[in-house]
């Protein structure tokens, strides 16, 4: 069973998306915030991390950041963002720094649902 | 040294001069040729070799009165700059190229007083050529022969008649280089300049000589002429008569230094800046006074080694000559050859310039120039200036040699300083009483010179030169009261000065009685209205110019092309054009067009002769006082104009420079804006991402437990509640901010409202486990809307409720009344406030980057609503700065108890 991690702030957001990604059979893990991610991603090195950008302490991007240097992470994860970020910039900086999708919030359940098989089909 | 290897030794100097005269020409913008003090020592022309001898031998005659000479520039330095200015503003805007220019243009252009000012001129410049002549000779004959000079044993020889030729090629080819009259001269003026710095050091090299190598300086001259001379009578101003002879005389030398020509030259025609008045204010005095350090001592010296035999004028080279220091006698010659040269040149030039174009030209030579080509005049009137220089220095030659050789170079000098004096009225008063007319000018001019040779020349001539005294003593035809050295009992002055104090009385009378009695005609007043007026004109230039008439442009044209040329008339007439955006085509010439064509003939031919070129092609019609005035008024208006334009730009400026930070300003509001609107966006996003998230759940879900679809379902609720607060406040700010809002007041009591937003926070600082107290020592009553007053505290108490760390915050609350009103702080020992965000925390749509809790209701407005309600209820709100941790916010409201 493939390894997601879900980050994001708003418990509201953690519990639908929790809710549907268990039902399509992944294994879910939840952070709070930036710092707490990357604590959870080294130790359980998960194939999937679906990412929010606006959170305290540790943003997203930071996180992205941390997830690249990491040896053992910077291959066998992928990364989807899930941002109310819009502008272009945003996106690109995203990108650049390793995410594979940048799906913009509100997001539809359905195409994150798309886009996290499809990652993880490709991806093995 | 003999006298062929002197006459070598001219030719080689004269050679120098030359060269020097070229590379001036030919670097003309260099930074050495246009140097301030090059003109300031061209004004030092003003020490001929009168000075340079003539003073040594008055000094030796009657004592300090030389001074006189040189206190009069030097005292006057100051009002001589002033005055100066004046007259280089108003020469400048009329092309002015001469004194006699000058003065003529004063009164009306007037033909007739231009020629009679020349002709004065011509008498002061001539014996003064002659006397560097006499002087040149003499010195000459004394370097060559070695023998002392002694009184009366002067030779006219060849040598000088050739020494004159010389310098006559010399001033022809240079100083009428440039057609234009007056266009600078600067060969020659530079060479002047390398003259002056000769004279003086040569001049302080013999000083030097005398008082320290011959003598054992100052004091040791001093004790010996106290025992050998009657030092009482030369170093002392003798009495009353003493003190009113150097009050004329200094006056005399005062005069001069304005309107002898070749200062007119150096200082007003060559003059090309402002920096060269601001040097010569100072170097020039400076100048004099350097000349006249040694010449008591030379005088003392001379008279206790030489006696009263030898020529004292010649002592500086007779020293040297007598212990048989031949070589520093030739380099004091080749100093008195600087300054004659010098003087010459610069007279000459000046001298023909003026008998050219206010003399021969307008009396004689004005139809031919009319009728020939242009390459032609310009040939001609050069011609006419190189035989004007070349003849007055021959004339002077004549004149010195009928001169009696007894006949002192000082005397000489006083002679054509008198004369010239006599230019002061009309000069002086003319630039500041508008009332003079030419009529005045002229029968003063003639008065003065009567004067002068009946109390000066005519003794003069009948006591030196037919060695007859009965008309000294005795007056004329016996008569005492017309003895002419105390006319009507007037014994007081020296010779000089009573001639100064006559002729001066007789000419100023006529001046202002016949300008007070007979008005002048048209021209000459409004001229005078110019003249006195003379800061105004100078910007109006063109438009200075008062012409009412008919005139054709091609006449006026065909006029320009004869006298200048083909090229440089259509170059200056596309520059007047585009000056004035002239038509080309315009067919009728008018009063700018006349001024600016009759400036530039004026250049080349004299003003006289350009008011007669222009009126025989143009009718003119008289034109009244009343409309110079008019256009002198209107320039008036035009620099009031000018000046509330300035202050409106002035204005202008500051306004664009407060748009600037105005717009700057915005800038910075509208990056907060949009900082505040991704923020928004990111608010109201967060609460629709989790509705749409949770719906798109649940209508997938059917087989989902009722308590999950229940809580997905209280999701959605507590999500759309957020989205309502967050556009309450929005709303609530917008309201506040643009007036709207009204204030529900209420007298009641303030510590209940501060405890009510405690207890709505008491729930979440329970959860964190933050401390939160509240002391109040009494109750304090005031004036102010509950509702909103609570929305600011529990802002202010959610605030800190962000920053403090969990489980050891703390935040208290204090509230006091004093004689100022009510203040009330809130601490906490949370991350406190960044220094630089300390002003920007108010601000709308401010969030700051501390924060270490997900705000409930983060939408960057809390404080800037506070700040809102608490300036409505008349407080203020600010955070405390003086902090080591945590933050303090304190509110200062005035009490309100009516």
């Amino acid at each position: 069973m493939k390894k997601i991690l879900l980050v994001d702030d708003e418990p509201n957001i953690i519990m639908a998306l929790e809710y549907t990604l268990r039902k399509n059979d992944y294994e879910i893990f939840i952070a709070r915030d930036g710092e707490e991610a990357v604590a959870l991603a080294e130790k359980l090195v998960p194939d999937l991390v679906i990412l929010d950008i606006m959170m305290p302490k540790v943003d997203g991007y930071e996180v992205l950041e941390h997830l690249r240097e990491h040896n053992s992470l910077k291959e066998s994860t992928q990364t989807i963002i899930i941002s109310a970020k819009q502008k272009q910039s945003d996106v690109q900086k995203a990108l650049s720094l390793g995410a594979k999708a940048y799906i913009k919030k509100p997001f539809s359940m359905k195409k994150l649902l798309n886009t996290v098989s499809e990652l993880l089909i490709h991806n093995p | 040294m003999s006298k062929t290897a002197l006459i070598a030794l001219i030719f080689v100097y004269l050679g120098i001069l030359f060269l020097i005269a070229l590379f001036a020409e030919k670097n003309k913008g260099s930074k050495l040729v246009s140097h301030p003090v090059v003109y300031a020592l061209s004004l030092a022309v003003y020490c001929s070799a009168w000075t340079y001898y003539g003073s040594v031998g008055m000094a030796a005659k009657s004592g300090v009165e030389f001074l006189t000479i040189y206190l009069g520039p030097i005292i006057a330095a100051p009002l001589w700059i002033v005055l100066l200015k004046k007259i280089i503003q108003l020469s400048k805007v009329y092309n002015v190229s001469s004194i006699a220019d000058f003065i003529s243009l004063r009164y009306g252009n007037s033909r007739s007083l231009g020629a009679f000012v020349t002709l004065v001129c011509a008498a002061s410049i001539i014996p003064y050529i002659s006397l560097q002549l006499k002087a040149i000779s003499e010195t000459f004959e004394i370097v060559s022969t070695s023998t002392l000079g002694i009184e009366g044993s002067s030779v006219i020889t060849d040598s000088t008649f050739y020494i004159a030729l010389i310098l006559a090629v010399f001033a022809s080819f240079f100083g009428t280089l440039a057609l234009d009259a007056s266009k600078n001269k600067t060969g020659v003026m530079f060479s002047v300049a390398f003259e002056s710095v000769l004279k003086l050091t040569f001049f302080l090299i013999v000083g030097v000589y005398v008082t320290y190598y011959v003598f054992d300086g100052t004091s040791d001259i001093y004790e010996q002429a106290e025992l050998g001379l009657d030092l009482n009578q030369l170093s002392t101003i003798k009495g009353l008569s003493g003190g009113i002879n150097w009050y004329f005389s200094i006056a005399l030398s005062f005069l001069a230094i304005f309107l002898l020509p070749r200062q007119f030259q150096t200082s007003v025609v060559e003059f090309t800046n402002r920096k060269q008045l601001k040097t010569s204010i100072w170097f020039f005095p400076l100048y004099l006074l350097l000349f006249n350090v040694f010449v008591i001592f030379i005088a003392w010296g001379g008279m206790l080694i030489l006696g009263n035999q030898a020529n004292a004028d010649y002592f500086t080279l007779l020293i040297p000559l007598h212990f048989g220091d031949h070589w520093l006698a030739i380099l004091v010659f080749l100093g008195g050859l600087s300054a004659v040269i010098s003087m010459v040149v610069v007279s000459t030039v000046a001298l023909s310039t003026m008998l050219s174009n206010n003399l021969i030209i307008p009396y004689g030579f004005i139809k031919n120039l009319t009728r020939s080509k242009s390459f032609k005049n310009e040939k001609t009137i050069k011609n006419i200036r190189r035989l004007c220089v070349f003849s007055s220095i021959i004339l002077a030659y004549l004149l010195y040699a009928l001169f009696d050789p007894k006949v002192s170079l000082f005397s000489i000098g006083l002679i054509s300083f008198l004369i010239i004096a006599q230019l002061a009225p009309s000069f002086f008063i003319g630039m500041f009483w508008n009332r003079g007319s030419a009529l005045g000018s002229k029968a003063g001019i003639i008065l003065g010179m009567m004067m002068i040779g009946f109390t000066y020349l005519l003794p003069f001539i009948t006591e030196n030169v037919l060695s007859n005294s009965q008309f000294v003593e005795n007056g004329l035809y016996g008569v005492q009261m017309l003895k002419p050295y105390a006319l009507f009992g007037i014994d007081l002055l020296n010779p000089v000065n009573h001639a100064l104090y006559w002729s001066l009385l007789f000419n100023t009378g006529a001046y202002l009685v016949l300008s007070v009695i007979k008005k002048g005609n048209y021209r000459e007043r409004n001229y005078g209205e110019m003249f006195v007026n003379s800061e105004r004109v100078v910007e109006l230039k063109e438009n200075a110019y008062v012409w009412k008439g008919e005139a054709n442009v091609e006449d006026i044209q065909n006029i320009l092309v004869r006298f200048l040329g083909e090229t440089k008339a259509n170059k200056a007439l596309r520059v007047f054009r585009k000056r004035y955006q002239v038509n080309p085509e315009e067919k009728l010439a008018d009063a700018r067009f006349i001024n600016f064509s009759e400036r530039l003939l004026t250049g080349a031919v004299g003003s006289a002769s350009a008011k007669i070129l222009i009126s025989n092609v143009a009718k003119e019609k008289p034109v009244s006082l009343v409309e110079v005035l008019k256009i002198l008024e209107e320039n008036k208006e035009t620099i009031s104009v000018n000046k509330s334009l300035e202050e409106q730009s002035q204005k202008l400026i500051k306004l664009t420079s407060e748009l600037k930070s105005a717009n700057d300003e915005l800038k910075i509001q509208d990056q907060l804006k949009d900082d505040f609107l991704d923020t928004v966006a990111h608010e109201l996003k967060t609460p629709i991402t989790s509705i749409k998230a949770s719906s798109e759940v649940l209508t997938e879900a059917e087989d989902m437990p009722f308590e999950l679809r229940q809580k997905f379902l209280n999701n959605i609720i507590q999500d759309t509640e957020r989205l309502n607060v967050l556009i309450n406040d929005i709303l609530d700010l917008e309201k506040m901010a643009s007036g709207r809002d009204v204030l529900n007041l209420k007298l009641q009591a303030l510590d209940r409202c501060i405890e009510d937003a405690i207890n709505g926070i008491s729930s979440i600082a329970k959860r964190k486990n933050v401390d939160v107290r509240f002391q109040s020592k009494t109750q304090i009553q005031t004036e102010f809307d509950y509702s909103k007053m609570l929305q600011v505290f529990t802002n202010l108490l959610s605030n800190s409720l962000k920053f403090v760390s969990e489980n050891d915050g703390k935040i208290k609350v204090f509230l006091e009344e004093n004689s100022e009103g009510i203040s009330f702080k809130i601490r906490d020992n949370g991350k406190g406030i960044p220094e630089e965000e300390l002003d920007l925390i108010f601000k709308k749509f401010y969030q700051s980057k501390n924060q270490t809790f997900k705000k409930p209701l983060g939408s960057g407005f809390g404080l800037a609503i506070c700040k809102q309600i608490v300036q409505m209820h008349g407080g203020e709100i600010f955070a405390n700065s003086n902090l080591e941790k945590g933050a303090e916010l304190i509110i200062k409201l005035p009490k309100r108890n009516a």
